[in-house]
């Protein structure tokens, strides 16, 4: 029997590397055990090498070196067909010619079971595509079509699901009904899901591990918190949300253990960053701070907030969003941060453009990053 | 559109058939029923002198009792020529749309090629090729293939490969338009899916490529079976197709009436199985 039968377990990735004929090398020695029955993430700008990485892995596009195991069974050279793993298609790829039933029951039937009647029943009941069962895929639209190709795969119950951007072509709304969907169905299945995507947003709400990467290699793995609150590089701080990146100069060390800190001049203000969030051994670094975490307060008024505050900040721009403003503040220094308030209605209004502010924020919201490294790298033109 | 109507008038579609209409008429309907009125008269006239239409139905009745059996070989030869281009075709086909990269337009190029030059003359040259004496023949002989007084030309085998040779891309460019249509990605979703490359082709490519098979045998199998050049240059009297029958009738027996009535049942008997075909292949809506 195949491969398909084998046991389960976690899919491991080891020096994966691909050279495409031309001399583009496009996945570059990817290390990575993606855990039995998680919901991975693989998140990456355009052209980063996600499709690449997957079509490795379902056996479409060969291995320039590394190797392919899932458990402790390699695949690394295994055809196609014979590996436990289904993919999503990109375009979904559905067979024109086939009924949905048909379309849901092509793997099954390859497999040698002879009627799946009873489990297409049952895929088809969870993507909720009873009704479509007879009818043609171009009958259908966007969100039902990508269910079917969801079915198509799922209904294989492969060790692992591999999901091309499932939901790059539907509508922003659809997308976000169908995340929530996808991760019921992933709960309620136990596959493991590996998941692309170029949305920062898709990735972290979804996944419980989201790996990121850029240029063919991993920049950072981690739960979508631990990501968020503390970016190695300035590539994943600027890819997932938006960072203010200011330059500082490491002038000491503070206490030891889980308390240790660095203490880093900043124009003039010393800030302490907690070691553990320190992501670079240079002088020099990248003060990272997220816009939600600025707090400001026209001069004069007291700031809630412990440490240090900066004094002689200008607002410059206001843009008011409902929920929250966004503040663009300049600071002394002449460097333009940003500032998202949340509008409890506390302040009872909008600070003024041209109004003096004082800058501060909790010194465990900040991270240290290396000053060699691009401050615009992995910024992402809002579309 | 709005400018048409002010020309035309608000029925502006029904002005637009008109060209076609008119074309079918006197293209098509006038000579078809020239051709049956023909095939109704009384034998006893001639060409010169005119043929008087005497639903004489007598004429069938010969047509049928003389020439059957020039008419089972003709759908005989047809149906193995056709079965040949469909197997070579489809290889070329599957090979140019999925396989030739940047030699695609190339080959294609190549397979068209042939009409640059009249049918009739590359029929010919098929004859020289095939000759008693010619190299191909002698080779033969010297490799045994070929008995002592073994020949190429004047058999049915010559007969057949000059029909394959000659309607082979009819057959191809419908296949490969076909083929082309076809996103490879598809084949890709059936690898994932646990097929062999013997079940891709058979479970995806195959069918999907269904109306190229349709299109491309009909256009192979129609003119092949009412051909008769390739038999009158490459056959002998044993292998006369029902269009060498008619040729004769028209041209040396000046017999219009039986020649007219032999080409109304051949065009009767192709179309009824076309649509047999077509049901069976379940295409229709793909035509
Ligand atoms: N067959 C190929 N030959 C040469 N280079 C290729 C080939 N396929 C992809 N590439 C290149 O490899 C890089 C990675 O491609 P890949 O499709 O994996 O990107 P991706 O991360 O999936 O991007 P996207 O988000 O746009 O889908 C790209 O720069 C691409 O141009
Ligand atoms: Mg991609």
């Amino acid at each position: 029997m195949s491969l398909a039968d084998g046991v389960r377990g976690d899919l491991k990735l080891t020096g994966l590397h691909k050279r495409y004929p031309n001399g583009f090398v496009a996945v570059q020695s990817l290390d990575l055990v993606i855990p039995q029955g998680s919901f991975f993430a693989l998140l990456g700008p355009s052209g980063c090498g996600k499709t690449t990485t997957l079509r490795m892995v379902a056996g479409l596009e060969d291995v320039t070196k590394g190797s392919i195991h899932i458990g402790d069974q390699e695949i690394t050279h295994a055809k196609p067909y014979k590996r436990p793993v289904n993919t999503v298609f990109q375009n979904y790829a559905l067979f024109p010619h086939l009924t949905i039933a048909e379309n849901v029951s092509f793997g099954p039937k390859r497999r040698g079971i002879k009627d799946p009647k009873d489990s297409v029943k049952e895929i088809l009941a969870l993507t909720e595509l009873t009704e479509q069962a007879s009818k043609k895929p171009t009958q259908l639209s966007g969100g039902q079509q990508q269910r079917v190709a969801l079915a198509r795969a799922l209904i294989n119950r492969p060790d692992v699901l591999l999901l091309d951007e499932p939901l790059g072509a539907l509508d922003l709304k659809l997308r976000r009904a169908m995340q929530v969907e996808l991760k019921r169905i992933q709960e309620e299945v136990g596959l493991t899901f590996v998941h692309v995507t170029h949305d920062q947003e898709e990735a972290m709400t979804m996944a419980d591990t989201v790996a990121v990467m850029n240029e063919g290699r991993i920049e950072q793995l981690g739960a979508p918190y631990e990501l968020y609150t503390n970016p190695h590089t300035t590539f994943v701080a600027n890819f997932l949300g938006r960072t203010n990146l200011i330059k500082g100069t490491v002038v000491g060390r503070e206490g030891s253990g889980a308390d240790e800190v660095v203490k880093v001049d900043m124009y003039g203000t010393v800030a302490s960053i907690k070691a553990s969030r320190v992501h670079t051994d240079a002088k020099e670094g990248w003060i990272g701070i997220r816009p939600e975490k600025v707090l400001i307060q026209p001069e004069g008024t007291s700031i809630d907030a412990p440490g240090a505050s900066l004094p002689g900040a200008v607002v410059t721009d206001v843009s008011y969003i409902g929920v929250s403003t966004d503040y663009t503040i300049r600071m002394p220094w002449g460097q333009e941060i940003t500032c998202f308030e949340q509008n409890t209605g506390r302040r009872g209004g909008l600070i003024p453009v041209g109004t003096k502010v004082d800058v501060s924020w909790r010194p465990e919201f900040a991270f240290l990053l290396d000053s060699a490294q691009d401050a615009e790298a992995g910024i992402v033109e809002e579309d | 559109m709005e400018a048409l109507q002010r020309v035309f008038g608000k029925n502006s579609a029904y002005w637009l058939i008109g060209p076609a209409a008119v074309w079918l008429a006197v293209f098509f309907a006038f000579p078809m029923l020239s051709l049956l009125s023909t095939s109704l008269s009384d034998p006893s006239g001639s060409p010169i002198y005119g043929y008087t239409m005497t639903w004489e139905l007598q004429n069938y009745v010969e047509a049928v009792g003389d020439y059957w059996p020039y008419m089972v070989r003709s759908l005989w030869y047809a149906g193995i020529a056709t079965l040949l281009c469909l197997i070579l075709g489809y290889t070329l086909a599957y090979a140019i749309a999925f396989k030739a990269g940047r030699w695609k337009n190339v080959m294609l190029v190549l397979v068209v090629a042939p009409f640059f030059t009249s049918f009739l003359v590359r029929t010919l040259s098929w004859k020289l090729i095939l000759a008693d004496n010619g190299w191909l023949v002698e080779s033969l002989k010297w490799l045994h293939v070929l008995g002592e007084d073994g020949r190429l030309l004047a058999t049915p085998f010559a007969v057949i490969m000059g029909l394959t040779y000659n309607f082979l891309p009819f057959m191809i460019l419908p296949l490969y338009t076909s083929l082309e249509k076809i996103d490879p990605r598809l084949n890709e979703a059936a690898a994932d899916l646990y097929s062999t490359p013997w079940q891709r082709f058979t479970k995806v490519i195959w069918p999907l490529s269904l109306p190229g098979v349709v299109g491309g045998t009909l256009l192979t199998f129609i003119p092949a079976s009412g051909d008769y050049i390739n038999s009158d240059l490459l056959g002998n009297p044993n292998t006369q197709m029902v269009g060498n029958k008619i040729q004769t009738l028209f041209t040396d027996a000046s017999d219009y009436p039986h020649a007219a009535a032999l080409s109304v049942i051949l065009m009767v008997l192709i179309v009824g199985m076309v649509l047999f075909y077509v049901r069976r292949a379940g295409t229709e809506d793909l035509l």
